[in-house]
């Protein structure tokens, strides 16, 4: 396997006049867990969006699993199994936690008529057991938009795992989360790679986590590829240390 | 007492209602009728609406599509519609003998529903893609020059309208008429029913609820929504078919594009029932029709003041409407119980 | 497509067609204006703008059978409609501010199907107008026409239009006002009382909507549910315009007049109100492609 499964490739991106990505390049190998740093404003976010097609780019290749998805638009890159998190978390809040897990299983395997089978009929179990894995099964028959930031944040995990993506986008799992239980979700991310064999990629404001978490890490500042390396590497480098300490 | 024992003892009640409805209200049979077909209106209106969270002003559209397309299929089969319609319908060369009018509505009513579905199909795939408050100025848009332009249509009557098919004096058209409405108001209830139990009611609430996050997490969205309108559309379609008939004569603006009333009254009586359920549209529609028909009359001018009235008192004071007050008052037999659900997933789970 | 023939043949009917797209046009602008102002500041479209317009006609109407000359009826339904706007505001808007759109676009439906009616009753169904006896121009050896009236009230039409916009700019409640649309919230921490704001937004838009009124009723007709055309006009404006961006709707809202002159003339008026509608249509689904291309539909 020396194809990387995600291979970001000279991406640019401006806004108006603001540009937020000059020619970033990224590989991520399949099993991996990435991390992405970078100061506030330094075009994270915006990679992420570019990277799972919430806006076209205005240079450079994106390659998933050995395609081109530079130009796909937001459902058919999920449905090649490339999902992202959101920073503020997105669930359909007027549906119970389970309902959000039965209707986030990968739809990319089915046609309508699948659609029309009986809600009860398919993958509740698996549903309970992701349920369980992030701790939200006595929660399992609340509606989501009543459950806590934090508990939204872990039915928003379970959901993207159900899907069966080959990799997933985190945008800041553990921002807003109570501090006693960052350790239990670290634990989990790394349960989730290592079990279900999916790949992470990770933007985190949380040194500590990243550092613990991530086999690699990527930093980014002013919109441009900093350094690439090793945890220990990262913490080391002038150069992130300047972006960090600089910008403040 | 739970829910689905109130459900079960409701629709026998309704059913045994509907099927001897002309024997227990021999007076007002056509008025049921028309109750029937309301019903029809706001459960698909919510299909779309309250389910989907994509509020129309536009559904009239289908509603006196299908209905225009039933009149023209039943004349059509027969008789040259221009001429027909050039004639206002009257004369003596325009008859229809009782085969005749049997065939033209077993052809045209389904006709109409399906011209209605495609027609949805189509504009959906055009503006099903605007979010909220786009989509609903564009379908009140689409539901004024719908209007306009079938009164300016003359092969349909344009603003002198069309009559539909008289039909022969053996035929009792109140009571087929109503067991039509009936039948229709039933299988569109049905099949909701049936339809909210499956994945794709959840795909269309959560559609609802964060589109952006149902299509990061790969549904396919505009397809899912164009679907559901065209469902919509459908049953939609029937009704107005049936409707026309019933009025026996269609006005483009003030029967079969009514947008100002019967495209109103749908929303209205979906969300005074309260949206997003199935149950709602329903007794939103039976509460309204009934009280419309007592005071209505009484009212005189002044109909649709009372009418505005209500929208903004139901909207702004009353938003989760009947079903939803009830679930909040009686939960223990409205709302979703947890020891019900997580027996239904037992018995179907595993 | 006769009518195509005369305006290439006959080039001065499209004078006649572009001034009195112009004339109207303006008028347009007017209750564009207003409704981008509610838009923008509390995050309502007003559906019963364009009742508000046939109101202020109405008003103006009435003032006249007191003997007042039709001009006064410029203020005094900018009066009438200011504090009819402010108490919809306090008896039903205030609710609707922070709710979501559709609450509010179903809220002032509402609105505007009881104005509808209400005028319906009161007023008559009529089709009614205010004859000013301005007399007419005749230009271009008389092929063209510039009744007196028509171009007093686009004139007009602009001079309230910077009226407000002036009041925008300079006063105290115009810059609360603004502040408001950036950002209510730090306006609020700021000290600035949004709910006054909002009624007072809701009032002003009314009163534009009044003045438009009386300059629509001395200039054209007005009857009862005429209304909900000047609604889709103003939104179509908006949109094409943008929020916040007045030279944009002007001239969206001149170049909506003059497009509906030259539909009328060549699609025969019976079809000017479709495609009145069908533009708006044309327009969402056209803004709708836009956004597609930039994926921008996504918030």
């Amino acid at each position: 396997m020396s194809r990387p499964l995600l291979d970001v490739r000279n991406v640019s991106k401006a806004f108006g006049g603001v540009i937020a990505n000059r020619n970033v390049s990224l590989q991520v190998k399949r099993g991996e867990i990435v991390g992405l740093i970078g100061p506030n404003g330094s075009g994270k976010t915006t990679l992420f969006n570019s990277i799972v097609g919430y806006h076209p780019i205005d240079a450079g290749e994106i390659w998933f699993k050995g395609e081109e998805i530079s130009r796909l638009r937001v459902g058919a890159i999920a449905r090649r199994g490339l999902l992202r998190t959101f920073q503020q978390t997105r669930i359909y809040g007027r549906m119970t936690a389970m309902e959000n897990m039965l209707i986030s299983l990968p739809e990319r395997k089915s046609g309508f008529f699948d659609l029309l089978h009986s809600r009860h009929s398919v993958g509740i179990e698996r549903a309970k057991e992701l349920l369980e894995f992030v701790g939200l099964y006595s929660k399992r028959y609340h509606y989501a938009g009543d459950l806590s930031f934090g508990q939204q944040k872990l039915l928003e995990f379970a959901m993207a795992l159900i899907n069966e993506p080959d990799m997933l986008l985190l945008d800041e799992p553990t921002a807003g989360i109570n501090p006693t239980l960052i350790n239990g979700l670290i634990d989990r991310l790394r349960r989730a790679n290592e079990e279900l064999g999916i790949t992470l990629l990770v933007i985190e404001h949380n040194m500590r986590v990243i550092m613990n978490l991530a086999e690699r890490i990527y930093c980014l500042a002013h919109g441009e590829m900093l350094a690439e390396g090793k945890p220990e590497e990262i913490r080391n480098d002038p150069r992130v240390i300047d972006a960090y300490l600089g910008a403040h | 007492m739970n829910k689905r024992l109130v459900s079960i003892l409701a629709v026998v009640a309704l059913g045994l209602l509907g099927l001897f409805g002309p024997w227990l209200f021999p007076a007002y049979v056509s008025q049921f009728s028309k109750l029937w077909l309301f019903i029809v209106l706001a459960l698909t209106w919510d299909l779309v609406g309250g389910q989907m969270g994509y509020n129309s002003f536009g559904n009239i559209v289908f509603f006196g599509i299908g209905m225009y397309a039933a009149a023209v299929v039943q004349v059509g089969l027969y008789y040259p519609v221009a001429a027909y319609t050039a004639a206002k319908g009257g004369g003596t060369e325009f008859v229809f003998d009782a085969a005749q009018f049997y065939t033209g509505l077993a052809v045209g009513l389904p006709v109409g529903g399906v011209i209605a579905a495609l027609v949805a199909l189509l504009l959906g795939s055009l503006i099903l893609g605007m979010r909220g408050h786009y989509f609903a100025i564009a379908t009140l848009g689409l539901a004024v020059a719908a209007g306009e332009l079938a009164s300016g249509w003359e092969f349909i009557g344009a603003g002198s309208g069309m009559v539909t098919p008289t039909p022969p004096d053996s035929i009792d058209t109140t009571i087929l008429f109503y067991y039509l409405s009936f039948a229709l108001a039933a299988v569109t209830f049905g099949f909701l029913a049936w339809l909210y139990s499956t994945r794709y009611h959840l795909a269309i609430n959560a559609i609802r609820d964060d589109e952006d996050k149902a299509e990061a997490m790969g549904h396919r969205t505009t397809r899912n929504k164009i679907i559901a309108w065209a469902l919509s559309a459908f049953f939609l379609g029937i009704a107005g078919g049936i409707y026309g008939n019933i009025s026996k004569f269609i006005d483009p603006i003030d029967v079969a594009f009514n947008g100002a009333e019967i495209g109103v009254w749908m929303i209205l009586m979906a969300i005074l029932g309260g949206m997003g359920t199935l149950w709602g549209p329903v007794i939103g529609a039976a509460v309204f029709y009934i009280t419309k028909e007592l005071f209505w009359t009484f009212l005189l001018g002044w109909q649709r003041v009372a009418l505005g009235a209500l929208i903004v008192i139901i909207v702004v004071f009353f938003p989760q409407g009947i079903v939803g007050w009830l679930k909040e008052r009686w939960p223990e037999i409205f709302g979703p119980t947890e020891e019900e659900m997580e027996a239904a997933d037992a018995r179907k789970g595993s | 497509m006769n009518n195509l023939s005369l305006l290439i043949n006959a080039p001065i009917f499209n004078i006649q067609l572009l001034l009195d797209g112009l004339w109207i046009g303006a008028i347009f602008a007017l209750a564009a204006f207003g409704m981008a102002l509610v838009w923008g500041v509390m995050n309502i479209i007003n559906v019963a703008q364009g009742e508000f317009v046939i109101l202020g006609g109405f008003i103006t109407l009435l003032a006249m059978q007191f003997g007042l000359p039709p001009l006064a009826g410029i203020p005094i339904a900018a009066v009438v409609l200011f504090i009819l706007g402010w108490g919809l505001y306090r008896l039903v808007i205030w609710r609707i501010v922070d709710a979501d759109m559709f609450i509010s676009l179903l809220a002032t439906f509402g609105i505007s199907i009881m104005l509808q009616q209400l005028m319906n009753e009161i007023f008559g169904s009529d089709v009614r107008t205010a004859e000013s006896n301005l007399g007419i121009s005749y230009l271009f050896d008389n092929m063209v026409t510039v009744p007196h009236i028509k171009a007093l009230a686009f004139v007009l039409a602009f001079v309230i239009g910077f009226g407000l916009w002036l009041f925008l700019k300079r006063s105290r409640m115009g810059q609360a006002i603004r502040a408001t649309a950036q950002n209510a919230r730090a306006a609020r921490i700021l000290g600035i009382d949004t709910d006054r704001v909002y009624a007072a937004t809701y009032a002003i838009n009314a009163a534009l909507c009044g003045a438009a009124g009386a300059l629509v009723v001395m200039a054209y007709s007005i009857h009862p549910y005429m209304g909900l055309p000047y609604t889709i006009r103003s939104f179509m404006i908006v949109i094409l315009a943008g929020l916040g961006n007045l030279v944009g709707v002007i001239a969206s809202g001149l170049g909506l007049g003059v497009a509906e002159q030259f539909a009328g003339f060549l699609l025969g008026t019976e079809f000017q109100l479709a495609f009145v509608f069908l533009l708006l249509v044309v327009v969402l689904v056209w803004r709708q492609w836009r956004l597609a291309q930039r994926r921008q539909y996504l918030k």
